[in-house]
């Protein structure tokens, strides 16, 4: 693997969470740490749990394998591993890779002398996650309520989940979901383009810089939010998109079991017209 | 604003968003299909207190002696109930007056001219006579729906001449055609009834003019995985999502009590309710053409809709928010004077009034109803242009 010739000066010692000395070191352009280590251990054991679940069940077809979370009857204990503990060990394994992932960012964060938004980010993933796999499962008091590890399965239990609710897109926290996706989306084709149109000027022209762009979106809808605004703005609204899904689905179950539909009876009761 | 005070201001905005859910565990959960696949009913036991409270079974009259004489050689003007004994017949009268009449009139008068109990004058004698007709062939010709459970005039009527739940056709708000253009019947939570059966969505708000007193097809999918000829609209589906809002809301169920709704049409994939479902679309069909729209001419005025139609049943009017009304408990086993046990002796055949739709005439069997209630695959779904009735403006 090529190294650039002043990657070495960035590879700072020290800063580990755990672990002192022991994993602080590379491989190749990578950083090992100790939680390196238990990433790559929790993702390789939990991988292994998946093939001996497939292997356990009746397909080899990659779009139909599924390992599926016990049956609601036993409710938050352990199950046998046929009938959902290979599930259990891998959620295990999943939410140990995650976090891993999340801590070695941590680590380097410290050795690099910067903030944390990086790790602060990927944890709004894991946030979601968590709250699928354990937190509503636990609410509803049982890890059946969890989905199940299969490229179809999984998309069967969205789709079913969302019909328990006769119409998901009623759900306003789900709303608010679907509205910050798209709209990181928006926001990043936005700055990409930008970017690149400044750097990619018509044969003959110079490269130009953060003026052209602001001047290029104050010309065009009268504000530009300007070079670093941009970048926050675009992590306040991908984080929110997590957080947003993790609420809409928490709240489906544990604090509303009937119709999405009803739940806007409030809107109907607004002292304005009633 | 300091960290601190934006976490309380996130901590105070999310107590909100939960205290405006209004709901909160432990919540009971019923699994309905292979683990993992998300087939659940999920439900508030605080909620469902107040359903069940709703839904518990009449009284019930000591049984009646069947022996002794007939109640048609007794009394001069018995149609429908010429096979009771006079001991069953005056506990049927007395059960409907229990079931039916109003509180402020709970006695024979409310259908009868107590001096003469032959007059069949008032319009609630003539009702009820049909009503006893249509009792009888539910439960004689719809047990493939309503199985050996059975209803009783208490199931629609819980004790009041007007049953909780009918439905009229809406009269229109009168903006159907404004400026803005048509609403095509939806878009509207609140319409001239008042807030619509179907939740407060968009969803086109009366499905049951079109399914539930019309027969237009509700299957919309198509048969294959590319387009080959399937021509329903998103319009259509539409009005088929509106009816099955409808449905589950009434049975207190969401759509995994029926479908896996990875494949909506498929009878293989989805449960046996499903094909008790699509037996009771029928049967309520059949109620509304053959027993309420026939008896539009005899309720006074003040019992019709806005538009001049009969009141009519759909599946809210049995079932009340429950997956089987009284939750499956049985009142017409109590009842075997509903269930017509014995055959119409000739001359009461021939004293029926001459309708199609007569009970007599077994009218009720579909023809293109599903051999098996397991397996209702049968049938062949209707296709074709979209029907117009279904673009109709409320
Ligand atoms: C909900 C309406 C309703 C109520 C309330 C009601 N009846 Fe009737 N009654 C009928 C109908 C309908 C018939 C005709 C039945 C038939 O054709 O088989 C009838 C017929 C009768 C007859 C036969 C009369 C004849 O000579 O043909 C008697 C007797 C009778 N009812 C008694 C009573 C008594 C007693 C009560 C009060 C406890 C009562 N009914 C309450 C609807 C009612
Ligand atoms: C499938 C549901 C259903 C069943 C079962 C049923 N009814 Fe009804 N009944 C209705 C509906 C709907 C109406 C129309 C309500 C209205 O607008 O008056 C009605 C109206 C009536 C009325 C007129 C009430 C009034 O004051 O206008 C009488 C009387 C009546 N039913 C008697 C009976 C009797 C007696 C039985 C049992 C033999 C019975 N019904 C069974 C649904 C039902
Ligand atoms: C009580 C059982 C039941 C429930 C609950 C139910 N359905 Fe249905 N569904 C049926 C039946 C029965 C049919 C077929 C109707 C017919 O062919 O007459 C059907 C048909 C459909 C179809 C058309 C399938 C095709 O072949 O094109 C769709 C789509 C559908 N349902 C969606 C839903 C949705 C969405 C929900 C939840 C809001 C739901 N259903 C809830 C019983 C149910
Ligand atoms: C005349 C009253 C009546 C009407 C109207 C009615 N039902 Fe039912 N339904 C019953 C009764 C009674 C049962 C209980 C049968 C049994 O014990 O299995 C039942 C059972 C069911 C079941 C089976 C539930 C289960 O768990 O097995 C489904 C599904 C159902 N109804 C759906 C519907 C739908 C959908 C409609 C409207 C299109 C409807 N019903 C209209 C009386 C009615």
């Amino acid at each position: 693997m090529a190294m650039l010739s002043f990657e070495r000066k960035y590879r700072v010692r020290g800063g580990t969470l755990i672990g002192g000395d022991l994993f602080d070191f590379w491989i190749g352009a990578f950083y090992v740490g100790f939680f390196g280590v238990t990433a790559a251990f929790f993702a390789l054991l939990g991988t292994a749990l998946l093939v001996y679940g497939a292997a356990l069940g009746p397909t080899w077809n990659l779009w139909q394998i599924s390992v599926a979370p016990p049956d609601l009857s036993y409710g938050l204990g352990l199950a046998p591993l046929a009938d959902g503990g290979l599930w259990q060990l891998v959620t295990i394994c999943a939410i140990g890779a995650f976090v891993s992932w999340a801590m070695r960012e941590v680590e380097i964060c410290r050795k690099l002398g910067m903030g944390f938004h990086v790790p602060v980010a990927f944890g709004s993933a894991i946030l979601a996650y968590v709250t699928l796999q354990v937190i509503r499962p636990v609410l509803l008091g049982a890890w059946g309520h969890a989905f199940p590890y299969g490229i179809y399965s999984h998309l069967d239990w969205v789709s079913n989940v969302a019909y328990q609710y006769l119409h998901f897109h009623y759900n306003p926290a789900h709303m608010i979901a679907v509205t910050f996706f798209f709209t990181t989306v928006l926001a990043l084709a936005l700055h990409g383009s930008l970017v690149l149109s400044a750097l990619n000027p018509p044969k003959g022209e110079v490269v130009k810089g953060a003026e052209h762009e602001n001047t290029f979106f104050r010309d065009n809808i009268g504000y530009s939010i300007g070079t670093l605004g941009i970048h926050r703005f675009g992590l306040l609204l991908s984080i929110n998109a997590g957080v947003w899904s993790a609420i809409c689905i928490v709240i489906s179950g544990p604090f509303w079991t009937r119709s999405w539909t009803d739940w806007w009876g409030w809107w109907l009761n607004l002292p304005i017209w009633t | 604003m300091n960290m601190s005070n934006r976490i309380k201001l996130a901590a105070i905005l999310g107590v909100v968003l939960l205290a405006g859910c209004g709901e909160r565990p432990p919540i009971t959960t019923v699994q309905l299909g292979f683990r993992g696949t998300g087939m659940e009913q999920n439900y508030n036991p605080r909620l469902q207190e107040k359903v069940a409270a709703a839904n518990q079974v009449g009284a019930v009259q000591p049984a009646a002696d069947p022996s002794g004489p007939l109640a048609k050689d007794i009394y001069q003007n018995v149609e429908v109930l010429s096979d009771l004994s006079v001991g069953e017949f005056v506990r049927v009268m007395t059960s409907m007056t229990e079931w039916v009449a109003p509180a402020e009139q709970k006695d024979c008068t409310y259908c009868h001219n107590i001096e003469d109990m032959a007059d069949g004058s008032k319009y609630t004698y003539k009702v009820a006579r049909r009503m006893l007709q249509m009792t009888r062939d539910i439960n004689s010709n719809w047990k493939s729906h309503v199985q050996e459970t059975g209803v009783t005039c208490h199931t629609c009527h819980r004790g009041q001449p007007v049953p909780s739940y009918v439905w009229f056709q809406d009269p229109g708000s009168g903006r159907e055609n404004a400026f803005v253009g048509t609403r095509a019947g939806q878009n509207s939570a609140v319409t001239g009834l008042g807030i619509t059966t179907i939740g407060h969505s968009s969803l086109p708000y009366d499905p049951y003019t079109p399914f539930l007193l019309g027969s237009l097809p509700i299957r919309v999918e198509g048969e294959t995985a590319l387009p080959t000829g399937n021509r329903s609209s998103i319009q259509q589906a539409e009005w088929t999502y509106s009816l099955m809002v409808h449905m589950s809301n009434s049975l207190g169920v969401n759509c995994t009590y029926c479908h896996n709704t990875r494949a909506w049409a498929s009878w293989e994939e989805s449960r046996p309710q499903r094909a008790t479902a699509w037996y009771g679309i029928r049967m309520a069909r059949q109620v509304n053409n053959d027993y309420m729209v026939p008896l539009t001419d005899v309720f006074p005025a003040k019992r019709l809709g806005p538009t001049g139609d009969v009141a009519k049943v759909n599946c809210q009017t049995c079932h009340q928010g429950v997956y089987k009304p009284y939750y499956g408990a049985s009142m017409a086993k109590d009842y075997p004077e509903l269930q017509r046990a014995r055959p119409l002796p000739e001359a009461a055949v021939e004293a029926l009034p001459a309708d199609p739709a007569d009970p007599a005439a077994g009218a009720s069997a579909p023809a293109e109803a599903p051999a098996a209630v397991a397996a209702p695959v049968a049938e062949a779904p209707v296709r074709g242009p979209a029907p117009e009735g279904q673009a109709r403006s409320g």
